[in-house]
């Protein structure tokens, strides 16, 4: 067991750092929230920063070690969020890289690396949710196209995206998992419709989409006809597995500001606060060597990450959700104040046990793909 | 970065298991339950010869010459075997008290209000003046009640890690218990693994086990007295919280002096108050947070 960096890495993390303390003051101040268009330009516009550096393809090319590096210290220098870059840079991307043909990476990858393009992903149908392989939204072979109808749901970024990484049934005759295709499918195509829902956060961070036969090249099928769930686990275990690495700095960074806030505010005295605090301390310091071991796992096994990432997800997102409610005692009153920090954020944190899988669902897999406990009848 | 055993460290911690089920398998497990108090000098004696107490010792004093890491890996082993005795107290004598090392000397250690395995000791550190056995709630570990302690219950970090090993330990076996449980109990006409209720128990079991783990690994590694304290903080709750879902899952079965279940949670909960308990590692992260 080993906590320290190569030379390499560690040289890795002084460039970086050296380059993130020259830019960062030189940036602009961030869009407001609800600005989506602000916020694409914003988000796009960091992207092709890192790319002009050749920070870019961390998330896919660089060794796993390297990409953590990259994640905590750029969250560490409180450098901008991927936001809209989300689904391209951590999940889709990684997708195409894995099991998209040499055409499609050339024609993905570089516009996803360069700040050009923005994905979503039309995974979740009104029907389909948790039991995802229910999905219903259909797709016909005409001539070099897939004509596809159907609608998705809770499509985050949509609004804003270039690109989805859709799935569509292909074969309504064989069992649920085996009619299934991966498609990358262009917004702009016709028959799209966008309906943005509003979260209860207030914002518009999701959407509606409907499909009312929407042309789509057949060259944009990832993976093989009807073999779409099989790359679809690819893609989650990207989803689970690190793409919330980042975000486990950020939160010791709360935790500290939280403690300060209490020592300020007088609440610090109360030892029962004190004491959670202190609890959620190690938790995240545990959460963090979880990641260190997740990723040095996939390092040694150089694959794609494993049922591990389940194992993190149901206890970041409960931990999350506990340091903001911790932070809304800290707060006081203030808790109710939607201008105060942390206030937003305790809102936000309620979607982490439900998006990309809930909690219940997370159970069922470390239950019966990592523990070998039998499938309900 | 390498945060994963190496093969050595896998080899090391197969070779105690092997041991300690060889000899301390299920049956010597239960004849110690049967003959409460009584210290097996011979297995005391053959942990000794295997290294256990002088693993950290240098090799030019006769030790082992490993380090942290190994321990850890070794008291985990323990914790998963139940193995009785005062095996953190005596690990970290090896050293300053002869024959500690060599498992011929047992030691045990006044800690806050409490001592373990004090009338099977040969050496017993601190102030045991006053001291007056209890009907130890645990049958494999007996108690000792000492006049409230003089200057507090603080250890050292050390001992807090090793008992968070032992308890890391713990929670593997209950959770190996769980899970074999349920996939063999059948009702309703199905294993009840196949329950999600159950299985939601065994997955949050696991989830528990493996933050423990690499809490506990990690701090091996950096010996930092705050992720010392969040070893302990985790391992005693994946210890404690795994045992009693544990005995959930085994029903009325579950509830039984014969089922091995109640002395893995027993043992948790001796080992959980240790070093004062939960109080002082929240105390002591908290303070990190501010400092
Ligand atoms: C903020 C946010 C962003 C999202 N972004 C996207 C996105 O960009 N693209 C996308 O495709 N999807 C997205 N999702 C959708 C997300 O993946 C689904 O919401 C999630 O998988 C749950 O599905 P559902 O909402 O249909 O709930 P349901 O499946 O209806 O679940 C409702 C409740 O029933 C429980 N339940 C259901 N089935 C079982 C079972 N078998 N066992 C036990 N309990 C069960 C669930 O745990 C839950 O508590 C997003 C969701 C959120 C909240």
């Amino acid at each position: 067991m080993d906590l320290s960096c190569t030379p390499e890495e560690e040289e890795f993390r002084g460039r970086l750092r050296e380059w993130l303390a020259k830019v960062l003051p030189t940036l602009p101040a961030g869009p407001s929230p609800d600005d989506w268009p602000g916020r694409r330009a914003y988000d796009l516009g960091w992207q092709r920063m890192l790319y002009d550096a050749g920070y870019a393809d961390v998330h896919w090319d660089a060794s796993p070690t390297t990409r953590l590096i990259f994640l905590e210290e750029t969250e560490k220098a409180g450098a901008p969020y991927v936001g809209a870059g989300f689904v391209g840079l951590l999940h889709a991307g990684p997708t195409i890289a894995a099991e998209g043909t040499a055409e499609q990476r050339a024609r993905w990858l570089p516009p996803i690396l360069r700040g050009e393009e923005v994905w979503c992903q039309g995974f979740s149908e009104p029907g389909a949710g948790s039991d995802l392989a229910a999905l219903r939204t259909r797709a016909w072979r005409d001539g070099d196209d897939y004509v596809v109808s159907g609608s998705k749901i809770w499509t985050s970024h949509a609004e804003v995206a270039d690109w989805c990484e859709l799935l569509v049934r292909t074969d309504p005759d064989v069992p649920k998992h085996q009619g299934i295709t991966w498609l990358a499918m262009p917004m702009d195509a016709e028959g799209i419709t966008v309906r943005p829902l509003r979260t209860l956060a207030g914002s518009a961070e999701f959407a509606e989409v409907f499909l009312d036969e929407v042309r789509v090249p057949v060259g944009n099928r990832v993976g093989a006809e009807n073999d779409g769930w099989r790359v679809t686990m690819v893609t989650l275990s990207f989803e689970r597995g690190t793409a919330f690495v980042g975000e486990v700095v950020a939160c010791r960074r709360v935790l500290g500001e939280l403690a300060c806030a209490a020592r300020e505010n007088g609440r610090w005295d109360d030892p029962v606060l004190r004491r959670r605090l202190g609890r959620l301390e190690a938790e995240f310091r545990a959460l963090w060597r979880l990641t260190q071991w997740n990723v040095s796992e996939a390092e040694a096994s150089g694959g794609v990450p494993g049922a591990g990432g389940s194992v993190f997800k149901l206890r970041y997102s409960q931990a999350r959700q506990e340091l903001y409610d911790t932070a809304a005692d800290v707060l006081g009153p203030d808790a109710f104040d939607l201008d105060r920090p942390w206030v937003l954020d305790r809102l936000s944190a309620l979607s982490y046990t439900i998006a990309a899988g809930t909690s219940q669902i997370q159970r069922n897999i470390v239950a019966e793909r990592i523990l070998g406990l039998p499938k309900g009848r | 970065m390498r945060f994963q055993l190496s093969a050595d460290q896998r080899a090391l911690r197969a070779g105690v298991r092997e041991l300690l089920e060889r000899r301390f398998g299920r049956e010597a497990l239960r004849a110690a339950v049967d003959t409460p108090g009584r210290l097996d000098r011979e297995l005391w004696r053959a942990l000794g010869d295997a290294g256990f107490f002088a693993l950290r010792q240098p090799e030019a004093d006769g030790g082992v010459g490993l380090g942290l890491p190994e321990t850890v890996l070794a008291f985990e082993e323990a914790g998963r075997a139940l193995l009785p005795g005062p095996l953190v107290a005596t690990h970290l004598a090896a050293g300053t008290v002869p024959g500690a090392a060599g498992g011929e000397t047992v030691v045990a250690a006044v800690d806050g209000e409490l001592v373990e395995w004090l009338d099977a000791a040969d050496v017993v550190l601190g102030d045991t003046g006053g001291a007056a056995p209890l009907r130890s709630l645990d049958p494999l570990t007996p108690l000792h009640r000492v006049p409230a302690a003089r200057d507090g219950a603080a250890t050292a970090p050390l001992a807090d890690l090793l008992t968070a090993a032992e308890q890391l330990g713990t929670a593997v076996r209950v959770g190996e218990l769980a899970v074999q449980h349920a996939r063999t109990r059948e009702q309703f006409g199905q294993p009840i693994g196949a329950f999600q209720a159950v299985k939601h128990l065994c997955a949050d079991l696991l989830v528990r086990t493996e933050t423990a783990r690499v809490a506990v690994y990690a701090a091996a590694v950096t010996a930092d007295p705050a992720d010392i304290a969040a070893a302990r903080l985790l391992a005693d709750e994946a210890a404690v919280h795994g045992a009693r879902d544990c005995l959930q899952v085994h029903g009325g079965m579950g509830f039984t002096w014969e089922a091995d279940v109640h002395l893995h949670l027993k043992r948790a909960w001796v080992r959980a108050r240790r070093g004062g308990g939960s109080t002082e590692s929240e105390e002591l992260l908290a303070a990190r947070l501010v400092a």
